[in-house]
Formats: C-alpha cells, structure tokens, sequence
C-alpha cells in the first residue's frame, strides 16, 4: 500500500520536475502557447507509431510524437512566414487540424484497442503505475517513472550543457545570432525536448494538464525571483509540492489526480501573486496606501513652506482650517496632521502648525523635484 | 419523385445535425473575424477550456441538462476565466501567453476534478457531459439546434448593432477612446460575444476543437477581401460550409466523427484560401513575382541595350 502511494508520488515528482525546467524557457521566451499546441498536435503521431508498433508503450511512440511536434512547430512557422496569416492564427489553424487527424485516426480504424482519446488528453495518474517496466524478469518500476526520469535528465543535461547558449538565445536572441551561436538551433532543440517531455507525460498526467505543469511553477516562479537559476530552481521546487499535494488532496476524495495537480497550480500560483513581497498584491495595494499618506504629508508642508513668514502664515497654519485650504475632508487632515507631527515634519504651537527643519527641507526638496 | 428519394438518403437527425453544425459555422466565422483581425484568435482556446468547470457546476447546482442551464454556467467559467488572464496580465509582469496557458489548463483541471467527482458518485444522469470535451455533433437534438439558434443569433444581432462601434475597435483602440466611445465596456463586450459564440458550440464540436472554428473561416475570409463587412459574410459563409460539408462527409462512413471532420473541412477552405485567393494568395502571389522579374529583366535588357546604343553614337559621332 506504501509502495503505490510511492509509485505515485515518485512519478508526479519526475513528471513535474522534467515539465517545469523547460517551461521556464517557454515562459521567459513568450511560447507556452506552442506547448499547447504541441500537447494536442503530437496526437495523429502518436496514433500512426501505434498502428505501426501495437504497442502503447514502445518508444517508438516517444519519437514519432516528438518529430509531431517538431513539425507543427514547423508548420506554424512556415504559415507565419507566408505573411497571410499572424502567429496567434497559424497556431490556432494547425493543432485543431492535425488533433482533428488523429481523434478521425482513432475512431475510425482504433476503436476496439486499447487507445482511446480520453486516455491521450486526460491521462490518469493513478493508473500510470500498473504498466511495469521489467528487464530479465525483474520488476523495477513503472515505465513513466523510467521515461520521466530519463525525460528529467535530459532536459537537465541540455539546460546545464546549453545553459550560457540558452540564456543568451532567450534574453537577447540578435546579439546571440550575432555572436555566433545558433539561436535557431537552441530553439528546435528546445522544441524538441518540449514535444518529448509532453509525450512522455501524457501517460501520467494526460495532454491538456501537461501545459499545467509547463506553464504553472516557472509563471509562479517569475514573479518571485529576478535571476534564471533561481527561477530554475524554484520552479522544480514549486512543481513538486504542486505535484505531491495535489495527489494528497485527490486520494482520499477518488477524484482525478492530474486535475487536481492542476487545480493546486492555480490555487498556489494565486497564493504566492497575493504575498509575494515587492511584486504581489497585497504589497502593491499597501505601496499604494503608504504612497497617499506620504503624498498628503508632503503636501502639507508645502502649504506650510509656501506660506511661512508672510502675513497670512498664521491664518494658514491654523489646524482647524488647515482642511478647507488644502480642500480635504477634515477627518483626513486630522490623521495626515498627526503622521506629519510623528514624523516630526511639523511642530504643534497652541493651535498652530509650525515647519520644523526637517520638515522645510522636505518641502525644498519635493519643489525641486 | 426524384427529390423525394434524394430527401430519404439524409435522415431527419442528420438534417437536424447539419443545420445546427451551419448555424454554429455562421456564428463563429462571423464573429471569429473579430478574433483574427485583434489578434486574439486563441482566447476561444481558452474559453472553451474554462468552461468546463462551469459546465459541471451548473449541472451539479440544478441537476438538469437542459442546454441554456449548461451553456450558461459554460458562459460564467468561460467569461471567468478570461477575467482572469487579462487581470494577470495587467498586474504582472507575466506575459500574456503564460497567463492564457495556466488559466485554460488549470480550469480544465478543475473541471475534471468536478467531473470524477460526480462519475463516482454514480449520478446517472451526468452521462454526456463528457461530450463537451470531445464535443458529439451525433447527438444533436432539435432543442440544441434551437439553443444555438436563438443564442448565436442574438450575438449576431448585437453584433450588427454594435458594428461601427466593434469596427473602430478592431482596427483603432486609441483612436476610438481619444473620441469618447467606452472602449473598455466595449472590450468586455466583445469578448462576451465570443464566449457565447464558443459555448454554444461545445457540446457538438468539444473543447479542443471548437476554439478552430472561430480562427478558420475567418483566417479563410481575410485571404479574400480587404473590407470587413465583406469579411465577416464571407466567414459567416466558410463556417456554415464547413459545417454542412463536415457533416455530411462524417456520415458517410461509420466512425468518423463530426467534430473533427467540420475542422478538417474548415482546414481545407483555409488552405484553398491561401493557396488560390487573387490578390494576397501563394499562388498570385508567385505568379506576380514571376510577371515582376521578367518585365524587370525585359526593363533591364531595354536599358543595356539603349546605354550601348547610347555609347555607340557617343562613339561614332566623337571627333577622331
């Protein structure tokens, strides 16, 4: 019982793990909308290496969906570059048209084996385990497990060896074409490994989810740090307790693993675009709020500065008028006089406001400005 | 006698199925050119993805699965959802199209947790809202035609109410806020317009696929013309094609489903389109090319021969 809840986890965190480090290229590059193309396009190849192998797990099957994928994103090139047609079209004609070709593939000629649509696109995590990889007699796991270790590694191997090709390709792919290395080519291998890993998922998490775990952690893990490997880092990080908790939260309810994977995305990604500090939400409404304060107090001592030592300076720096010169409501002029005073911008005598020095050179300075 | 044995051959259902599936292509190639011409032709994509956790919502709220109920909570999710990118997208840094990717999948995750959820509590009356991801054209009934019939009409007639006002927007935002039209309400409104074009279309094409039917026809419409009204008819005309054309082809043989082989239709007239339009096709175009490069050629040849010419005068008439 502890071994399938093992199984399980040990497949969603591969899985998850090999999706979000080239996600986080996809991200950074603006082409996660190819992913969920490809997750849908690499259908009709998967099909086609099944009918040719009859064997819903061969290899063969990884390959033939991967060079799907390299071709739609071929084609999708190819149509932009006629100038008919924009990206965001060429994308929506050719993955519905070649899904198309392959929900037709399957129906028609599949209808009685052991692959159906539901299987491609929704995939179930759950089940992932019982086909067993055994070499000479020896159970040693399930296949996902195998084909998302190796799809992990991979994808490892070509960000760590590529890494300073990649980084340059994705920040500023002129001056990387300028210098020589190849941007072009990072970007099919890139693709490459893309169509790959969506193949090997969809055993596991099923086609459409896949783009879950490739968009999901590295768009969480964007708005947390500045620094590529750290964004790496973290979006391995954030895929893997998306993974692990959303399996947690599925088992005791029997609802669908890989949608509540998906679900826990979104809810995680919600969580940290409320706290992130600097960039979330409730740190750029308390900016806001803190902005008003400080923008009232500045201008109250201008009104001070512009007034002082004229004859009307004591008219205007009385308290209780102060709101009707500076057209505020009075209950705000009460707090914004009791900041500035605790800020020791202002000095209270009798029932006048005087400038302190502190207060005059901020006055000076924000004129200036 | 010979048009009665022709109306045999296509059975009552069949006929229902065929105008449904030319009425949902008249909607969405109408309103697709919008999509295309803003850019925004996968936000259908997204919608159509979204709304599936309504869907099963609204089934799990009332029980019923009365289309207007289920097209309804589609419309909420799918409406939602794309709340939700543009707020992403206005408040971070995060781009649009990461944005667009986190919220179909995830929203389509939730919709299938809700799914399992009520499968395995063994409600047998949820069955057949699975079709609203693979979409079943077959089962269309009279009352679905209806739906999409007074639903996608409706959009349309805003549509043409709203034209000077959608036709500012699509081709000049800053423009038409610089002169005082709500341009944000607009927005809104818009994209109002391609939920409802897009839910009224899930059950018999499915999620996956129905996003195309809003891209295709138009996409095959623009190669044509470079007017909008024309485009939009033109469009309204390709959908309602390819949906006619697509049902028939799918019922000719068993187990070619209609769904996937209305896009194919669409995708035939898109690349027809391309291919052969006057004026901006490929083939036009290379033919141009072609009549440029010889009359060039010919300039050329006239200009050597008339400099050579030229410099045998020169020549002849110097004083030797």
């Amino acid at each position: 019982m502890i071994q399938d809840h093992l199984d399980i986890i040990l497949i969603a965190i591969v899985t998850a793990s090999a999706c979000a480090l080239p996600g986080v290229f996809l991200v950074l590059r603006r082409m996660t909308l190819m992913s969920d193309a490809i997750s849908h396009a690499i259908l009709p190849g998967i099909v086609l290496a099944f009918f040719l192998t009859h064997n819903i797990s061969s290899p063969l099957l990884i390959l033939a969906a991967a060079a799907t994928g390299v071709l739609t994103v071929v084609f999708v090139e190819l149509l932009q570059k006629t100038k008919l047609v924009k990206e965001d079209a060429a994308i929506g004609l050719v993955f519905p048209a070649l899904f198309s070709i392959g929900v037709i593939l399957i129906s028609r000629f599949a209808s009685n084996v052991h692959l159906d649509t539901d299987a491609v696109l929704l995939g179930e995590l759950a089940y992932a385990r019982f086909n067993r990889l055994e070499i000479f007699g020896y159970d040693i796991g399930p296949i996902s497990f195998s084909v998302m270790g190796g799809m992990l590694l991979l994808n490892l191997a070509f960000i760590l060896i590529f890494y300073k090709e990649l980084k340059l390709a994705t920040f500023d792919a002129s001056l990387a074409a300028t210098l020589g290395f190849a941007p072009t080519l990072i970007h099919y291998g890139l693709m490459t490994l893309v169509s790959m890993t969506t193949v090997g998922a969809f055993d596991a998490v099923g086609s459409i989810l896949v783009v879950a775990l490739i968009a999901g952690p590295p768009a969480t893990a964007y708005l947390m740090t500045d620094s590529l490997a750290r964004m790496l880092i973290l979006s391995v990080i954030i895929g893997c307790v998306n993974a692990v908790s959303g399996y947690l939260l599925a088992y005791p309810f029997g609802v669908s693993i890989a949608g509540t994977i998906a679900t826990v995305t979104f809810l995680v990604f919600g969580l940290i675009f409320l706290i992130v500090p600097n960039r979330g939400l409730i740190a750029i409404a308390r900016r806001h709020i803190r902005q008003k304060w400080e923008f009232a107090q500045t201008m109250l001592v201008i009104h001070l500065f512009n007034h002082e030592g004229l004859p009307e300076a004591h008219e205007e720096s009385e308290i209780a008028h102060l709101h009707e010169h500076l057209q505020w409501e009075p209950t705000f002029a009460t707090r914004v006089v009791k900041q500035a005073l605790n800020n020791r911008y202002v000095s209270q005598e009798a029932t006048q406001l005087m400038l302190t020095d502190r207060g005059r050179s901020i006055a000076q300075r924000a004129l200036v400005q | 006698m010979e048009n009665l044995h022709f109306l045999t051959r296509f059975d009552y259902t069949l006929i229902i199925v065929a105008l449904g599936a030319a009425l949902l292509g008249t909607v969405s190639g109408a309103l697709g050119t919008y999509a295309v011409l803003r850019r925004q032709s996968l936000l259908g994509d997204a919608i159509s993805h979204a709304a599936l956790p309504g869907i099963v919502i609204a089934f799990m709220l009332t029980g019923s699965k009365t289309p207007l109920i289920l097209v309804l909570g589609a419309a909420i999710a799918g409406w939602l959802g794309t709340l939700i990118i543009l707020s992403i997208v206005r408040l971070t840094r995060i781009k649009y199209d990461s944005a667009f990717s986190l919220v179909l999948s995830t929203f389509f995750g939730f919709g299938l947790v809700l799914l399992t959820q009520i499968q395995r509590n063994g409600d047998a009356n949820q069955a057949g809202l699975d079709d609203f991801i693979f979409g079943q054209a077959a089962t269309m009934l009279k009352r679905d035609v209806l739906t999409i019939g007074i639903l996608g009409g409706f959009a349309l007639v805003i549509m043409l109410i709203l034209w000077k006002e959608l036709k500012l927007l699509v081709f000049d935002e800053g423009f038409a806020a610089s002169i005082g039209f709500p341009t944000r309400v607009l927005d809104i409104l818009l994209t109002s317009l391609f939920v409802i074009a897009i839910v009224i279309g899930l059950q018999a094409v499915g999620a996956v696929l129905m996003s195309a039917m809003l891209v295709a026809p138009a996409v095959a419409a623009r190669q044509w013309t470079d007017k909008i009204s024309l485009m939009v008819l033109l469009a309204a005309c390709f959908g309602a094609l390819a949906g006619v054309s697509g049902t028939f082809i799918s019922s000719i043989a068993v187990g070619i489903p209609t769904g996937p082989t209305i896009i194919l239709c669409a995708t035939v007239i898109v690349g027809f389109s391309i291919a052969f339009a006057p004026n901006r096709g490929l083939l036009w175009n290379s033919i141009r090319q072609h009549r440029n490069r010889r009359s060039l050629k010919i300039a050329t040849a006239k200009l050597i021969g008339a400099a050579a010419t030229k410099n045998q005068i020169k020549n002849d008439t110097r004083p030797s």
